[in-house]
């Protein structure tokens, strides 16, 4: 290999790895960057509150597990994110962006909260939630399927036709919201059945949020299962990869994408349903609060495993509370851990590459390497 | 037909802000990169200009009004450029997925400046509401012989300077993408990076210059919400956030044609604020009325996914990275 004199070596140099890095070094690559992007969250905390991080975190954790009552809305908490980010991963698998997982999730909240006012009178709790369940399931699938249809049909751009979606149910939530308002003129719904608790979750061994935890966990579970060993779960995984190796291999594109949609749609759904019966009891537009875009991080940095999905819906949503209670001490406003979340993705995000690619620096006993 | 003008202008006002939004993210999307994060980076550019000013008004017993609009301006340009390098660093050189940044972006952004929105008084030692009522004026005043005119000419000049800032920076946007060399290699990178690449351009620097730039014109959208939509205060229930939403749908509703998206800008904005004028609406159903620019936007996503004209395609390597070594 002859190379030029002048012809200079760039000082760095980036390569795919052509073996993949063992499994410890690329947790441990994750963790050095959690560690740093905690560090530029201390020095960011330090310059607005002027107090030892350390405290600060400390308080973060007693603000996310201090009580009991504590540990348990966090862990309800961490089931909506988990259950949204099982949702959206078949779909992400599958390349397809839906970003309309809030939209999703309304339409089932809305779908809940209709049976709950509407039903609520006549049926008792158990065969309502069937009900409830089977409905927030389809009015969330079929918010996922019509995006899904246009994009099998006529490769319409799912990411922002997802998007829109969300802000058309958003408008739909408004307009049932100043329907069903209670007590009139304070456009709110209110907690639907305060007094007769019909259509809320009963409590599983003692536990007001025990079912939320069965149900996403056996969700979380079954997606696993569907994704990693079922044939429509290898074909999700094909056209994602390439649609044209799926054609190639006699998959039918359009009826996996719209079938997939609709299941990541029904899930969102069914998160929706837990927000309302399962969490909140009432439902507005401001009931998937982001979780949706949130969901989607999650999803994605898991790389669409579900166990992988808890540890990070743990951490998200630990970080989330921890910030606020933050807030509340320190007179700051909550919006505060949006930022710490967004700055700990980046850099996790931005650890990705280091898995990925190999960096080269320019050293001066350079060696020729037979290529 | 005071109505029809009171719609008219609340358009162009509503518009203006997604013009600047969608006009940075078409610069950034014919380099290739799809960026997410233009809510974000509206944000960002709304509150480093509401921050730069609300300290200079604070600093000076008699502020001028053009050192006011310009650490205004120049505070949101370099914010949203800042906003852009991150997005930059992490899809360019680190080859995060574009779509997941991007939207790390947005809630990033978001939470950071409705942190200091909220909380800037505090910050700044407890001085109640912050208000820069003084820039905001100069934000938003019109010629001084507009407010005589009769009104179907004031429909038209009388605005704040931001409003015709918009469109010349939409023109001025078509003719570098389509008049100029650097605007040809620019549009190059976009439909083919490889084919670019070997053509002897730096792909590497025309997507950053691209992205941060364009990210330094859609922060302009946020600080003309924040000085002259909202006049001069800050309010943290996310409409900046919708609006950012709606300037990425405006870019596909222009077909990535900066020139295009002046109308549409307008249209939009008018079709957001038409629940207003109607008559005799419930609130129900005014609620409905507010879905209708989103719903256009549907529309319109099918009828050109519909009609696949070719000049209407977007460039065909938005949303991939680029990789030298695996061309």
């Amino acid at each position: 290999m002859n190379r030029e004199p002048n012809a200079r070596e760039p000082f760095v140099r980036v390569s795919k790895r052509g073996v993949a890095i063992p499994m410890w070094k690329a947790f441990g690559i994750r963790g050095i960057a959690l560690v740093a992007s905690l560090v530029i969250c201390s020095i960011l905390i330090y310059g607005i509150v002027k107090l030892n991080p350390l405290k600060v975190f400390a308080a973060m954790f007693e603000g996310a597990f201090g009580t009991n009552k504590r540990m348990w809305v966090m862990i309800r908490d961490m089931m909506m994110l988990l259950c949204i980010s099982v949702g959206l991963a078949p779909a992400f698998k599958m390349r397809f962006w839906n970003i309309g997982a809030e939209g999703q999730i309304l339409v089932g909240g809305i779908a809940s909260a209709a049976c709950m006012i509407y039903l609520g009178k006549t049926i008792s709790t158990i065969p309502l939630m069937i009900i409830m369940l089977v409905f927030s399931t389809l009015a969330g699938g079929l918010w996922g399927l019509i995006p899904g249809l246009f994009k099998a049909r006529w490769k319409t751009n799912e990411t922002l036709f997802t998007l829109m979606m969300n802000y058309i149910a958003i408008q739909i939530t408004a307009y049932f919201v100043a329907m069903w308002e209670n007590p009139i003129g304070s456009n709110t719904v209110g907690v639907i059945n305060s007094k007769t608790k019909v259509g809320w979750f009963p409590e599983v061994f003692g536990q007001a949020y025990g079912l939320n935890v069965i149900l996403v966990l056996a969700l979380a579970i079954g997606m696993f299962i569907y994704l990693r060993y079922s044939k429509q779960g290898y074909e999700i995984a094909v056209v994602g990869e390439s649609e044209n190796t799926a054609r190639y291999a006699a998959i039918n594109v359009g009826k996996v994408i719209v079938r997939t949609m609709f299941i990541s749609g029904a899930l969102c759904g069914i998160a929706g349903f837990l927000a309302v019966s399962g969490a909140s009891h009432t439902i507005s537009a401001s009931t998937a609060g982001g979780r949706g875009f949130t969901a989607i991080i999650v999803a994605w940095l898991a790389k669409f495993n579900s166990f992988v999905m808890i540890l990070i819906s743990a951490l998200i949503v630990f970080l989330d509370k921890g910030a606020i209670e933050i807030a509340s001490r320190f007179n700051l406003n909550n919006h505060v851990s949006s930022m710490l979340t967004g700055i700990i993705l980046f850099f996790i995000l931005g650890s990705e590459f280091f898995i990925n690619y190999q960096v080269h620096f320019r050293s001066g006993k350079h060696k020729e390497v037979q290529a | 037909m005071t109505q029809l003008i009171a719609l008219f202008k609340a358009g162009i006002m509503f518009g203006t802000v997604i013009l600047y939004g969608s006009t940075g993210e078409i610069v950034t999307e014919k380099s290739g990169n799809l960026n997410l994060g233009v809510p974000g980076i509206m944000y960002l550019g709304g509150i480093a200009g509401l921050t730069g000013v609300f300290f200079y008004e604070r600093s000076t017993p008699d502020p001028n009004k053009l050192v006011c609009v310009l650490i205004a301006l120049l505070c949101a340009f370099i914010a949203s450029l800042l906003g852009g390098l991150i997005y930059s660093v992490l899809t360019i050189s680190l080859r995060a997925n574009q779509n997941v940044t991007g939207l790390t972006l947005t809630i990033f952004a978001a939470g950071l400046s409705n942190f200091f929105g909220g909380s800037l008084n505090k910050l700044a030692g407890g001085v109640g509401q912050i208000s820069v009522s003084n820039t905001s004026a100069a934000f938003r005043a019109s010629l001084p012989f507009a407010q005589n005119l009769p009104p179907l000419l004031s429909m038209l000049l009388g605005y704040g300077f931001m409003v015709y800032l918009a469109v010349a920076m939409a023109f001025l946007v078509n003719w570098f993408i389509n008049r100029t060399s650097v605007g040809l290699n620019l549009r190059a990178v976009g439909e083919n990076p490889g084919t670019a690449d070997a053509a002897g351009i730096n792909v590497t620097r025309y997507k950053y210059l691209a992205t941060c730039i364009g990210a330094g014109i859609s922060g302009l959208g946020g600080l003309y919400y924040v000085m002259d939509y909202t006049k001069g205060t800050w309010d943290s229930d996310g409409g900046i956030e919708r609006l950012g939403w709606l300037a990425v749908a405006l870019v596909i509703f222009s077909s990535w044609k900066s020139r295009r998206s002046i109308w549409g800008a307008y249209l939009f904005g008018m079709l957001s604020w038409l629940y207003f004028y109607i008559p005799d609406l419930t609130r129900r159903s005014m609620e409905l009325f507010k879905m209708l620019p989103y719903l256009v936007t549907v529309i319109v996503l099918v009828v050109v996914s519909l009609r696949r004209k070719r000049e209407n395609q977007p460039p065909a390597g938005l949303g991939l990275p680029y990789f030298r070594e695996e061309r």
